[in-house]
């Protein structure tokens, strides 16, 4: 991906602010998918570099966290919550549900890139269960009506 | 005069349509040419309500919920009479039970004050305990702490004065405070409540803890789950530092204290203090052996004070009222009020913060009005996704730390997750197997491996067609769950063993045993 390249500048002159600040990779991590969407290949060496680690401590990192993404997510990316007290009040159906309307496993994504599926476990909304993140906003007490609307949304601007 | 309303920018209330209720009060108010102040407040905690909108009245606060945006019209026409008559209409708030007959100390402010207003805050006691810290100095500050009983919130219960006394007697070039705000455990969301409803409280507990210990630099991590907690942190720490509650002389102490905000990655481990630690200096969430405990070698291995969001938030209230106030509450070693939460399948969903010592069938059936689907309840499971399932017999057991040992469960955060007969339990024993699996660590065998190898038991299990295959399984997962137990580092594979030996223990039919094949 020699696109790739475009981002390093940004990748450089938030490495220089971040570089002096105590653990900063995590912050260094957050900023750059932030920007771009992903982290890429490419800024891996360069994040190495600055905080004088090797490459493989800061692919370990990468790995490690569920957040961070190495590729271009998706336009709509879903996160169900599959925590307990959600799945007390139908989570599975809800996923079930989604597999079956988008054809997707729990960690799918569809093949035009419109919309990626996660599970998440617990998005704090437990008093009010089922819930779901689409697009970052938290969607509570939903139905199997509820999520189709969701959908009909996402679908409609593909 | 403009009549004032109430409306919660709360996440959760936000979630089922707060913010849609406020677009359409305020343009349709215009329309009808009907002047109105609205607030945007915390969150009451009565989630079942929300969005629940509350206006000024003769008889105080009034409420109306849950609405919806298609609910305004009528709304606004009941107003232009007796509002009561609506069908929302809820009367008085705080004269509504399952507020009234709470306790709150910790969450006094939820529901009433704007999160970001520092004038709020301080008409409703902000600040008054770090005035009373200054005025004691650090040894009795910590002293008073100590003697109120605060035991750490987040599930292990350690007594706080204990750590506070032994950070505090550390000689260091550099100490820090750290507040764990990963609450990943499902059924909890009080420490979010309390860091987007009322953000100065943590900050000021925060800032008492560093000058009493000697702390001068802080760190909330935050999962990044709650995107809401942290921005609204990080406005209130500009707002502090602005008014001199934070920096180099906090508060007219002549001592300095800063904080930042710093986000998790969606690990659940780095809900454990010493994986929370190593995530903060820039690594993997791997969990540390214990000794050396933070308190000595923490942060950068340097002298740490770890607390969750809920007991750094307790210690403003303990400055201001004494130690005497605070343990007053309570019963047996488990002192002051504990924000327990009602999730899952419960009618009333919400924060119900009371002294510990009532019961869990109180706090279920009372305050919750049993399963939201009105089926019969079929077990509750207290203290998160690591708390065992507890079955309606031991409902009576109240709700204190020690007396949840004692029927081997745990209160841990406080969060009780409600489950009706459709919830199959073996299959939730294998999901807690499941979910240790995916979160562990990797650094040590019982858990790495042993949560796979579970699941692979009760895949087992459940296909095996004849009593002796399923027995054979039992003995193994019985076991299995022992070494978890007692040969993991940390709690996630040592707790693990919780929800999967409780509901084998008290929901045998479901692994399709016969309860004396369970109890092999």
């Amino acid at each position: 991906m020699p696109d790739e390249m475009l981002h390093l500048p940004m990748v450089i002159s938030l490495l220089e602010r971040h570089k002096g600040s105590p653990g900063a990779l995590l912050p260094i991590l957050h900023e750059i998918q932030e920007r771009i969407g992903y982290i890429p290949d490419a800024a891996v060496p360069e994040i190495a570099h600055a905080l004088n680690q090797s490459q493989a401590e800061v692919r370990g990192v990468i790995s490690f966290y569920h957040d961070f993404r190495t590729a271009p997510p998706a336009r709509h990316i879903l996160r169900l919550c599959r925590a307990e007290s959600c799945q007390s009040r139908g989570a599975e159906q809800l996923a079930a549900q989604l597999r079956e309307r988008l054809q997707l496993d729990d960690h799918g994504s569809s093949a035009d890139g419109n919309i990626s599926l996660r599970p998440v476990y617990c998005l704090g909304a437990c008093a009010c269960s089922p819930a779901l993140e689409l697009d970052g906003q938290v969607h509570a007490r939903l139905s199997a009506e509820r999520l189709d609307a969701l959908l009909d949304a996402c679908q409609e601007d593909a | 005069m403009m009549p004032r309303f109430y409306l919660p920018c709360d996440s959760l209330a936000r979630a089922v349509g707060a913010d849609e209720v406020a677009t359409a009060l305020l343009s349709q108010a215009q329309e009808r040419n009907l002047p109105l102040d609205l607030q945007r407040t915390s969150a009451r905690g009565l989630y079942w309500l929300e969005p629940l909108l509350e206006m000024d009245s003769p008889q105080g606060r009034i409420g109306f919920g849950p609405l919806t945006a298609a609910d305004v019209p009528s709304l606004l026409d009941a107003l232009q009479g007796d509002p009561s008559t609506h069908p929302l209409a809820l009367g008085p708030v705080e004269q509504l039970p399952y507020l009234k007959t709470q306790q709150r100390l910790l969450f006094a402010r939820a529901g009433i004050t704007r999160p970001l207003s520092l004038e709020d805050y301080r008409a409703h006691g902000g600040f008054d305990g770090l005035t009373q810290a200054i005025a004691l100095g650090g040894e009795q500050t910590a002293t008073v702490v100590f003697d109120s009983g605060l035991r750490g919130r987040g599930g292990a219960a350690f007594p706080a004065g204990i750590k506070w006394r032994t950070v505090r007697g550390t000689q260091a070039s550099q100490k820090y405070i750290v507040c764990n705000a990963d609450e990943g455990d499902s059924g909890t969301f009080a420490d979010r409540m309390l860091m987007e409803g009322d953000p100065f409280l943590l900050i000021e507990g925060m800032a008492i803890a560093g000058l009493t210990v000697g702390a001068s630099y802080g760190y909330i991590y935050v999962r990044s789950e709650y995107p809401q907690a942290v921005a609204t942190l990080r406005e209130a720490l500009d707002i502090a530092r602005a008014a001199g509650y934070l920096g180099a002389n906090v508060g007219g102490s002549g001592l300095a204290f800063d904080m930042e905000v710093r986000v998790g990655a969606g690990a659940y481990i780095c809900g454990e203090e010493t994986a929370l630690l190593d995530s903060l200096e820039g690594k993997r969430g791997i969990v540390r052996a214990k000794p050396p405990i933070p308190a000595l070698q923490g942060l950068f291995g340097l002298p740490t004070l770890v607390h969750n969001v809920l007991t750094l938030a307790s210690v403003p209230l303990i400055l201001a009222k004494g130690a005497q106030f605070y343990r007053d509450y309570g019963m047996g070693r488990s002192l002051g009020t504990m924000p327990f939460q009602l999730a899952g399948n419960v009618r009333h969903g919400g924060l119900v913060e009371r002294a510990f010592g009532l019961t869990l069938k109180e706090l279920v059936e009372d305050y919750g009005g049993g399963t939201a689907s009105g089926r019969p309840l079929k077990a509750a499971q207290v203290g998160g996704p690591l708390g065992a399932w507890v079955p309606p017999e031991q409902f009576d057991t109240p709700l204190d730390y020690e007396a949840f040992a004692a029927i081997g469960a745990m209160l841990g955060h406080g969060g009780v997750v409600v489950a009706d007969d459709s919830l199959d339990m073996a299959r939730m024993a294998r999901f807690a197997l499941q979910f240790c699996a995916e979160e562990s660590c990797g650094k040590c065998t019982p858990c790495r491996i042993g949560s796979t190898r579970g699941v692979e038991v009760i895949d087992r299990l459940l296909a095996a067609p004849e009593q002796r295959g399923r027995e054979a399984q039992v003995i193994i997962l019985k076991d299995l769950c022992d070494t978890l137990q007692y040969g993991s580092l940390c709690a996630l594979g040592g707790m693990t063993s919780y929800p999967v030996a409780s509901a084998l223990k008290y929901f045998p039919a479901d692994f399709g045993l016969q309860p004396s094949e369970a109890d092999q």
